[in-house]
């Protein structure tokens, strides 16, 4: 348990002596969406019957809960490649387990700040969403499912250099066409089906449907759950192979 | 009971092999210092009883705990130096202490209480609640031990701990080093200064090519060739030759002084037998 938490504690420490850079940082990227997408393309424009704006800001607390939850590779990178903390983790005693889900946990934690400062700037163009336990449900979860693909990619891959290959040809990609956007309905059949089989594809639609009060998406939970329990055994499995 | 006890230690990196088949044993309290070139297999041999590492082959025990069956408690006893600092640079001294705590289980108020004291120890109690980037190169190591100690292990690594570091503040660490051992620590040293093994040691093992090659007091090791040598620098090289005493090397000097450039009369030191029994330089 201490050792879960020693792992968690020193990533939020070192989310706390950055904080206001991070949260400017945070908020450049919803910032130019809204601006781009949201404002640029005009209020008359409808999706489903409902303001883009309403159909995008969902999209986006989608995209950055999974780029911030991914994110936390770059720190763990950083402290494996560079700082070389990892090899203080890997010389105490402490379990695989509780390194990763102090990891995980911190990645959840840095996609809830991302998410946060995207409702607060989004509140100011007045839109109104309904943000109960369904709503910070699917924010949680798809952070969760990333953070773990984050530890594990943290983990495979041989240097710094191999992890922008991972977030160019796998992340990015998926924040544009992970439903975020756009209706994935939009697309041709053949490519609906490969864009639903994306992880985001799912946590957008729960985020969105409960941002618009209409409940609970209980397939896309359950298949988020799934995914969720894939990526931390995979996570788990991928902390030994770091070890040379 | 030995404090670590290493068999046939063997570590293969495709067919490079980095370690070919060490054993060796310290008794507790003792300081054992690995003494080779860079390559030799000494910070492999730390990293692999430190757990950062696998082995291909072999097996280690701390005071009969299995290290590689056991690690988590294998762990709790070790305290590692790395060669490499790796503090945390965005955190301060006692955040980073803190972290170290918690990782090896202790309390708030266990860790509170012995950073303090170790800060003493270090002379680094005003730079507390300085972030580790501003500290100097000196300070980053003592912390860096200070750190390896904070969970009281029984058996302290020091993997080159002075490294990149000038003489004086090298001769600082040494006696932080001598202080510790005299409170009871088992130390398992790895450097490639003769002159670092040669103050701080016991027991020496001279470690080449992943072989390791023999090993002994350092008083020891330098008996084997007498007690004093003669350099005789000649046109085609460096040459030595180890007498038992002074008298015999001053003969054997005398009858060269015309025929070479250079004739020296020494004691013999620890380079000389590490020279003598791998055949290369450290």
């Amino acid at each position: 348990m201490k050792g879960f938490l020693a792992v968690y504690l020193r990533e939020i420490l070192i989310i706390w002596h950055r904080l206001p850079r991070m949260l400017l940082s945070f908020s450049v990227s919803p910032t130019l969406y809204l601006v781009a997408f949201g404002f640029g393309l005009g209020k008359d424009l409808q999706v489903g019957g409902r303001p883009y704006l309403e159909f995008l800001i969902p999209g986006l607390v989608a995209a950055s809960s999974m780029t911030q939850g991914f994110g936390i590779n770059v720190e763990i990178n950083v402290a494996r490649f560079y700082l070389k903390v990892f090899e203080e983790f890997q010389a105490a005693p402490i379990s695989n387990l509780a390194y990763v889900l102090g990891e995980i946990l911190s990645g959840v934690t840095r996609a809830l700040l991302s998410v946060s400062v995207i409702l607060l700037i989004t509140s100011l163009a007045g839109v109104s969403f309904s943000f109960g336990p369904a709503f910070w449900t699917g924010v949680i979860l798809n952070a969760f499912i990333f953070a773990a693909l984050g530890v594990t990619s943290a983990m495979v891959i041989r240097s710094h250099a191999d992890q922008a290959l991972v977030t160019n040809f796998i992340i990015t990609p998926m924040a544009f066409l992970g439903g975020t956007f756009f209706p994935i309905e939009n697309m041709p059949s053949a490519v609906q089906v490969v864009l639903k089989a994306l992880p985001l594809t799912h946590a957008a639609r729960l985020i969105r449907q409960a941002a618009y009060g209409e409940g609970l998406r209980w397939d896309s939970l359950a298949i988020l759950l799934i995914l969720a329990a894939c990526g931390l055994f995979l996570a788990y499995r991928s902390v030994d192979r770091a070890r040379d | 009971m030995d404090a670590v006890r290493v068999e046939n230690l063997v570590k293969r990196y495709g067919k490079i092999e980095a370690l070919r088949g060490i054993s060796f044993r310290i008794a507790p309290g003792e300081l054992f210092a690995f003494l080779g070139p860079n390559g030799a297999g000494k910070t492999t041999t730390i990293r692999i009883l430190c757990g950062l590492t696998r082995p291909t082959a072999g097996r280690a025990f701390f005071y009969e705990v299995d290290v590689f069956k056991r690690p988590v408690e294998a762990k709790k006893m070790a305290g590692l130096v790395p060669q490499t600092i790796n503090l945390d640079l965005e955190l301060t001294v006692a955040e980073n202490l803190f972290i170290h705590g918690l990782l090896f289980g202790l309390s708030r108020e266990e860790i509170s209480r012995r950073a303090r004291a170790l800060l003493d120890f270090a002379e680094l109690s005003d730079r507390k609640d300085h972030k580790v980037r501003t500290l100097s190169g000196g300070m980053r190591r003592r912390l860096l031990i200070i750190r390896a100690l904070l969970h009281e292990p029984r058996i302290l690594f020091l993997d080159e701990p002075t490294v990149g570091l000038d003489p004086h503040i090298r001769r600082r660490l040494w006696g932080l080093i001598k202080r510790i051992q005299q409170q009871g620590t088992t130390i398992f040293l790895t450097t490639h200064y003769i002159e670092e093994a040669e103050f701080l040691a016991d027991r020496v093992a001279f470690i080449d090519q992943g072989r390791l090659i023999i090993e002994g007091t350092p008083q020891a090791l330098m008996a084997r060739l007498g007690e004093f040598a003669v350099d005789v620098v000649r046109e085609s090289g460096l040459e030595t030759k180890y007498f038992p005493n002074r008298e015999e090397a001053e003969k054997f000097a005398l009858a060269l002084a015309e025929q070479a450039e250079t004739v020296t009369i020494r004691r013999v030191n620890l380079e000389d037998a590490f020279v003598y029994f791998t055949g290369r330089k450290v």
